[in-house]
């Protein structure tokens, strides 16, 4: 069993028998009281999203889930395409579903997806991930101080800070955990 | 050769406007004659509260406010202090909260706790001398006088239950934090004030209302940035509550820790006075327009 101090972004818990995803966590204590552990959770089956604040004292059940190594495919209209390279069975998790996690997969990247029964419902995604800035405006002369940063997309659509000397068509290193960049990727 | 560590560069220009507030917050206090001193970090034991655990240190704590010290001093005929130290908390760590935080205490005899709020609304006034901030893409207006309301008050507001049933429910922590508090000190700061006497902790009861402590806490645009009393100086009271607390610890499975002997027997020599604990970390997010409070500090312990 989980307790609160357990919870953070990414624990999968057992909710009403349904597996659930903690999308967004933050710890909260008003002055003198008690602490408060608010929690946006995404039901893993329906995509649907909610906020439950928990308190110390309660206990959560892990939702222990099947995961398989499968290889990402590419997006189509019933959304994102998994293979499991062993058996060639695909699958399909939709964009509402997947959440945030889009934003990190790469074509051919080899990921662990999620199962609830034969359903894809998740994938766990590697710490990090190499991706390659699509846009980001060119870096302005004379701002050199170390720590200046601009705002980047790169090729899943994703957007983020990156430091000044971040250049299109560079590829960098994103921390999957907090989605922030880490460093550019020696090619 | 590695890429410099960038989530530290990038953090230099909060990093210098934090170490300007922390001379302008010194220079207010001394240009005030007010006395900075130090106290010890490592200390035999804390005011008992039952929601705020000490960290461990050998075998006393790290202390989780310089409270008590304070206090001492001025029960021994000190009249105006401020510290600015580091406390430890265990088990606070989020989006606004650090195990290892900075806090700006303040004291003064002589006074009650209504005098502390204009002292605020002063120190904000000599942090920011145009009288505004943006904040997360919203404005707030630093001009005196800020707003005041009532737990009670804004219970009625913005509650989906009532004060007395809240408390009775021991609810009144989650619906502060998710209906009240995103609503206060939205456009201006706010002093939520007249807490309920049994959330009085260290403060005085209302000699014309007994059922509220002269209590506030300073909000600015959701964000908690202080705890204020009236400070009780009725030493048996205190111990009464200091034991009540301890056994809510001890119900609750947490350590009890030992009765501040020596501050309980030097409380009844501190003149009427109030004090005040702001959370600078917080401060500092607010001016240098960051969301996060990890932003305003060097290091947290998930970077070590």
């Amino acid at each position: 069993m989980y307790s609160c101090s357990d919870l953070k972004k990414g624990i999968k818990l057992m909710i009403d028998n349904e597996p659930h995803v903690i999308v967004q966590f933050d710890f909260t204590k008003p002055g003198k009281g008690q602490a408060l552990y608010k929690c946006k959770l995404r039901n893993m089956i329906t995509g649907s999203l909610f906020d439950r604040t928990y308190r110390s004292g309660e206990s959560f059940e892990p939702a222990s889930l099947e995961e398989r190594d499968m290889q990402y495919l590419y997006k189509d209209e019933t959304g994102y395409v998994f293979m499991d390279q062993k058996t060639y069975e695909q699958t399909s998790i939709s964009e509402e579903v997947l959440g945030d996690d889009k934003f990190f997969l790469v074509d051919n990247m080899e990921v662990k997806v999620l199962l609830h029964g034969e359903r894809g419902i998740g994938v766990t995604l590697p710490i990090f991930v190499n991706l390659r800035v699509s846009q980001s405006d060119p870096w302005v002369k004379g701002d050199t101080a170390a720590g200046n940063n601009k705002p980047a997309t790169v090729e899943s659509g994703y957007t983020l800070q990156v430091p000044s000397f971040v250049d299109e068509g560079v590829l960098i290193q994103i921390d999957t955990r907090t989605g922030e960049y880490v460093t550019r990727v020696k090619e | 050769m590695n890429e410099p560590n960038w989530a530290l560069a990038r953090k230099r220009q909060t990093l210098e406007t934090r170490a300007r507030i922390l001379q302008q917050v010194r220079a207010f206090f001394t240009a005030r004659s007010y006395l900075e001193v130090e106290t010890p970090h490592r200390i035999p034991a804390n005011a008992p509260e039952l929601h705020i655990d000490a960290v461990p240190s050998g075998d006393w704590v790290l202390h989780t406010s310089p409270e008590l010290a304070m206090k001492r001093l001025l029960a021994a005929g000190y009249k105006r202090l401020f510290q600015l130290c580091r406390v430890w908390r265990e088990g606070e760590q989020g989006s606004r909260h650090l195990p290892e935080f900075s806090m700006l205490e303040w004291y003064r005899c002589g006074v009650d706790y209504t005098a502390l709020m204009d002292e605020c609304e002063a120190l904000l006034a000599a942090l920011v001398p145009e009288g505004k901030i943006l904040w997360q893409g919203k404005s707030i207006d630093l001009s005196p006088p800020w707003d005041r309301l009532t737990v009670a008050g804004a219970f009625a507001d913005y509650a989906s239950m009532p004060l007395d049933e809240a408390l009775a429910t021991d609810r009144f922590d989650e619906i502060l934090v998710n209906e009240i508090e995103p609503n206060l000190g939205c456009h201006k700061p706010l002093f939520l004030t007249e807490y309920p006497s049994e959330l009085a902790a260290l403060a005085r009861k209302k000699p014309e209302n007994p059922q509220v402590a002269e209590r506030f806490e300073l909000y600015i645009n959701g964000l908690e940035l202080a705890n204020a009393f009236s400070e009780l100086t009725d030493s048996e009271e205190q111990r009464c509550r200091f034991e009540s607390d301890e056994s809510a610890r001890t119900a609750a499975g947490k350590p009890a820790y030992p009765l501040p002997e020596k501050f309980l027997a030097e409380l009844s020599n501190l003149p009427d006075a109030a004090g005040i604990a702001l959370g600078l970390d917080r401060l500092i997010m607010l001016l240098t327009d960051a969301d996060r409070i990890d932003q305003v500090v060097a290091f947290c312990p998930t970077d070590l």
